[in-house]
């Protein structure tokens, strides 16, 4: 494999990497269930297609760069349903979500 | 070397998550943690099959990881709301017309 | 695709269950030559019992139509790509820089935003793609107004705006 590819695909990785912790930060840091919802979409949206990426790019063009992208193709398309529902199921369970002006 | 690093950062990153689903204090936060792990899970496998150097089987593992994954948080989410998997609708939404 | 709300129930076959049968066929092949990658004669041959059998179950149960089988979308969503591609990074950039700020500059939002879509389709891919953007979930799809929880006040303010609403009904809806 060429250094330009290795070089790009490792590029990719330490991007995702990047997104992939600033995700699990927010998970931590933000204020309630549907703020964190939003890190945890960073991770899944981000994160994880720069990582998956990279991962393709070091397979080089082969079965496995398919089963990747279509790995890939799933987590885009399941995420958002599932970050969708879990929103759902908590602004009807917890009813009172934390808002700016409420704060004030 | 890269991978390596990657891996260590996806463990770093489960580690937070983790902590959420320790502290949490909703059963939503929970549920949101298990879901972000799950899918750190699957990055995590993924990256794992290239650093052993059977990145083909390792792949397919992460595949079937997903849709379960998947299934799982759906299936928690119902049970938490309805206290019923059967349950078709929610009991308040207006009939199909 | 032109066709009013889709009521299941009372469904007419309609011409283009042919071509969906068709497609349905492709995509399963497909799926099992790349999650198999072997070749030898007895593998293929049971692949494709299985996929036969797959398509003659999903023709039987009704499952094949617009909902099931969407192949109309595709093209318009593949159009719709690159702009959603380019709203991800940018709104992740966006998030990312709120939350390792240590002061945490968030004013988290709940907006009703309007959905002029016709189609099931078209809502769901508008409601997908809210969620799919960092910053942004949808909470509730109704039939004309999607409710949304925006991290922001400007990313509230940039989808009340309709740019993403517009772009979904002209290039997936395609009208």
């Amino acid at each position: 494999m060429s250094t330009a590819l290795d070089f790009l695909s490792g590029a990719l990785l330490l991007i995702g990497i990047f997104f992939t912790l600033v995700g699990s930060v927010g998970i931590l840091r933000l204020p309630d269930v549907l703020s964190r919802l939003h890190g945890a979409s960073i991770t899944d949206t981000l994160g994880a297609a720069s990582i998956l990426l990279g991962l393709a790019v070091a397979a080089g063009w082969s079965l496995l760069m398919g089963k990747i992208l279509a790995l890939l193709v799933m987590m885009v398309l399941l995420n958002p349903s599932a970050s969708h529902a879990l929103a759902r199921a908590a602004i009807h369970g917890i009813r009172k979500p934390w808002l700016e002006r409420e704060s004030d | 070397m890269i991978l390596a690093s990657t891996a260590v950062g996806l463990l770093i990153a489960m580690a937070f998550a983790l902590t959420r689903a320790i502290k949490g204090p909703t059963v939503y936060d929970r549920i949101l943690a298990s879901n972000a792990l799950g899918t750190k899970t699957v990055l995590i496998i993924a990256v794992l099959g290239f650093l052993v150097g059977d990145p083909g089987h390792y792949i397919d593992i992460a595949l079937m990881y997903v849709l379960i994954g998947f299934i799982g948080t759906i299936a928690v989410l119902k049970v938490s709301e309805f206290g019923d998997l059967g349950q078709t609708q929610p009991v308040d939404s207006e009939p199909p017309k | 695709m032109l066709s009013p709300r889709f009521h299941r129930g009372h469904k007419s076959p309609e011409p283009p269950i042919v071509r969906k049968t068709v497609s349905l066929f492709f995509v399963l092949a497909g799926t099992w030559l790349l999650l198999s990658g072997h070749w030898s004669m007895l593998l293929l041959g049971l692949g494709l019992a299985s996929v036969l059998l797959v398509v003659f179950c999903a023709r039987r149960l009704g499952v094949i139509d617009d909902e099931g089988m969407p192949i109309e979308i595709i093209p318009g969503l593949v159009r719709y790509a690159p702009w959603l591609i380019q709203q991800i990074i940018l709104s992740c950039l966006d998030v990312s820089k709120r939350i390792l700020n240590p002061t945490m500059p968030i004013s988290p939002a709940i907006v009703h935003i309007e959905a002029g879509q016709k189609s099931d389709m078209g809502r769901v891919s508008l409601a997908n793609s809210i969620t799919l953007t960092p910053g942004t979930i949808s909470l509730d799809v109704g039939h004309d107004t999607i409710e949304v929880h925006a991290l922001t006040a400007e990313s509230a303010a940039s989808l009340a705006d309709g740019e993403m609403a517009r772009r979904v009904h002209k290039k997936v809806e395609g009208e």
